[in-house]
């Protein structure tokens, strides 16, 4: 589904990415791991191509996704036409706005009336608590619950492929799980899920494969449950 | 079905008032003056809410309202004069005054259509620039629009255009009613109506989510770009037929009446009635205008109180009156 080569990207002066390739098959759930400043999201930003100075500029390699190369793609076009959202890092959620508000914006461009009737509900499902919050502002939402409006949101956006950066930051341990919980159950309604996280533990116990990044290059790769047993991964990132 | 009913009957209700206002002017119940304030304070309504789309919704700060209002004043008047008036540089008329009442409004659309593409010419080179930025290149294009005409010896340069006051009688010898408060009028409504529709369709969502966070509006695949371009059209297109009206209503017009500072009277209405309230903008447009007229006494002085009572309003209300609410939010009933 999405498939990225030999990318090599940087942020003026400074080159964070020397080659990186990576796929995500449909019907995946797949996290990119690694420290702080590894590389994770300027991956994510390589695909979803914002206005500098968010955007890395992009030197080499190419991104594919269903064999149409999303480089030179504005990310309106992207979630409009490509059907990929972005949880973007830190929410940006429209705290001014209405939880309900905030699902409506992310229909701008869908013109499927009843699917979207359809998928409010699903995102009511998922999330019961933003059932309750609809009428209210968005900022007054605690953090989880505005993690959890900025996951709905993505999902409203009609997407059949959503990217995540860093959901767990900032977030109560079993809030993590409860997120981590409902991806996974976006992901068996068949959802594909890419997401870059700093917390291994979790995200090696919900998704089906993992990457990990160190420096701007993919060092490891495989089954989630391969990479738990990996002494190397025990050691750096699980603390064990 | 329910809506188009609820828009029905907003309808049917300004018609109403639109006929009580055309019946007591054309009976004479108010004098010329009381007319002239009724006019200017739906001129203003246009001015402040099409500003509103801008600085109010999209949360832009673009301050060079009345350089968009020139243009359209201009473009329509210089066109009414052509065809419908014996002018001194134009000629004699090229139209029989039979087809002013059809073509008037015409020309209103396409001086608004002017303005709306100097809007175009602004909103280019300010895609990458926010705020401060923003400001300056309006500000700045006020000044351009300014010097233009002053320095355009066809349509009068610095002293000023006129024969708009021919234009008005040849609608008068047409049928004798008062043509101009009617024109307000339909176009006030239409302005009010046009702006309503767009910042509240799920199109129109999208400068709000830019004036929440523009990044954020890019990824709920909202063209950003297209959208500021839309905006800004609008907004300018519809100063343009503001100036158009403008002209006709006063007979004359010169440079100097699209200065800054008339933006800034613009600024003030769209402050003084809340940012992204269109309510807040119609009413502040009544009030700011009648309170001009009433501080007239005062001369000069009049733009030593006003700014203090700007001042006053951003110490205690800095929201303005409305906020970014509706007068519909203040009867719980009434939400569809």
């Amino acid at each position: 589904m999405l498939e990225i080569k030999n990318l090599y990207a940087n942020y003026g002066a400074i080159e964070a990415l020397h080659g990186v390739s990576l796929y995500v098959d449909q019907g995946e759930m797949v996290a990119l791991l690694g420290a702080n400043g590894a590389g994770k999201s300027t991956t994510l930003m390589s695909i979803m191509r914002l206005p500098p100075p968010e955007a890395p500029l992009i030197k080499q390699g190419s991104i594919f996704f269903n064999q149409v190369n999303l480089l030179n793609v504005p990310p309106h076009v992207v979630v409009a036409e490509h059907g990929i959202a972005l949880v973007p890092e830190g929410r940006r959620i429209f705290g001014n706005l209405t939880v309900f508000e905030n699902l409506t914006i992310a229909t701008y461009a869908r013109k499927d009336k009843n699917q979207i009737a359809l998928d409010y509900d699903a995102v009511f499902d998922l999330f019961p608590r933003l059932n309750d919050r609809k009428k209210q502002r968005a900022d007054t939402l605690s953090g989880g619950e505005q993690q959890m409006l900025a996951m709905g949101r993505a999902f409203m956006c009609g997407a059949s492929f959503i990217l995540l950066d860093e959901p767990s930051m900032g977030l109560a341990p079993f809030l993590m799980q409860e997120l981590f919980k409902a991806l996974k159950q976006l992901n068996e309604n068949g959802v594909t899920i890419f997401v870059v996280e700093q917390n291994a533990n979790i995200a090696l116990k919900y998704a089906h494969r993992a990457y990990v990044m160190e420096t701007g290059r993919i060092v490891l790769e495989g089954k989630s449950h391969e990479l738990v047993n990996n002494p190397e991964i025990r050691k750096a990132y699980l603390g064990a | 079905m329910l809506h188009s009913l609820h828009t029905c009957r907003y309808w049917i209700l300004y018609a109403l008032f639109s006929f009580t206002i055309i019946f007591g002017v054309h009976h004479e119940w108010v004098n010329a003056y009381i007319q002239l304030i009724m006019m200017f304070i739906g001129i203003n309504i246009i001015l402040s809410s099409s500003l509103n789309i801008i600085n109010g919704y999209m949360g832009e700060f673009s301050c060079g309202h009345a350089g968009f209002m020139a243009v359209g004043a201009y473009v329509t008047s210089v066109l009414n004069v052509w065809l419908f008036a014996s002018d001194r540089v134009f000629g004699p008329a090229v139209l029989s005054g039979n087809w002013i009442l059809l073509l008037f409004p015409l020309t209103l659309l396409i001086g608004g259509l002017a303005a709306a593409f100097a809007g175009l010419l602004v909103a280019i080179p300010s895609f990458n620039t926010r705020g401060d930025y923003l400001a300056i290149i309006t500000l700045a294009v006020n000044y351009i629009v300014k010097s233009s005409i002053e320095n355009i010896q066809t349509i009068g340069g610095a002293r000023g255009f006129m024969g708009m006051r021919k234009v008005v009688n040849a609608m008068g010898d047409v049928w004798d009613i008062p043509w101009m408060m009617i024109f307000v009028l339909i176009f006030t409504g239409f302005s009010v109506w046009v702006i309503w529709r767009f910042v509240s369709s799920t199109y129109g969502k999208g400068i709000i989510a830019i004036r929440e966070d523009e990044i954020a509006a890019e990824i709920m695949s909202v063209n950003t770009q297209q959208m500021k371009i839309t905006a800004f059209m609008l907004s300018s297109g519809l100063a343009g037929i503001a100036g158009g009206l403008f002209a006709h209503v006063l007979g004359y017009i010169n440079p100097g009446s699209f200065t800054i500072m008339k933006s800034t009277e613009i600024m003030v209405m769209v402050y003084l009635g809340g940012m992204g309230s269109l309510s807040g903008s119609v009413i502040s447009a009544v009030f700011f205008t009648i309170l001009l007229e009433l501080l007239r006494p005062l001369q000069v002085i009049k733009w030593v109180v006003i700014p203090l009572m700007l001042i006053l309003l951003m110490m205690f209300r800095p929201e303005g009156i409305m906020g970014n609410r509706e007068i519909r939010d203040f009867f719980p009933g009434k939400r569809k």
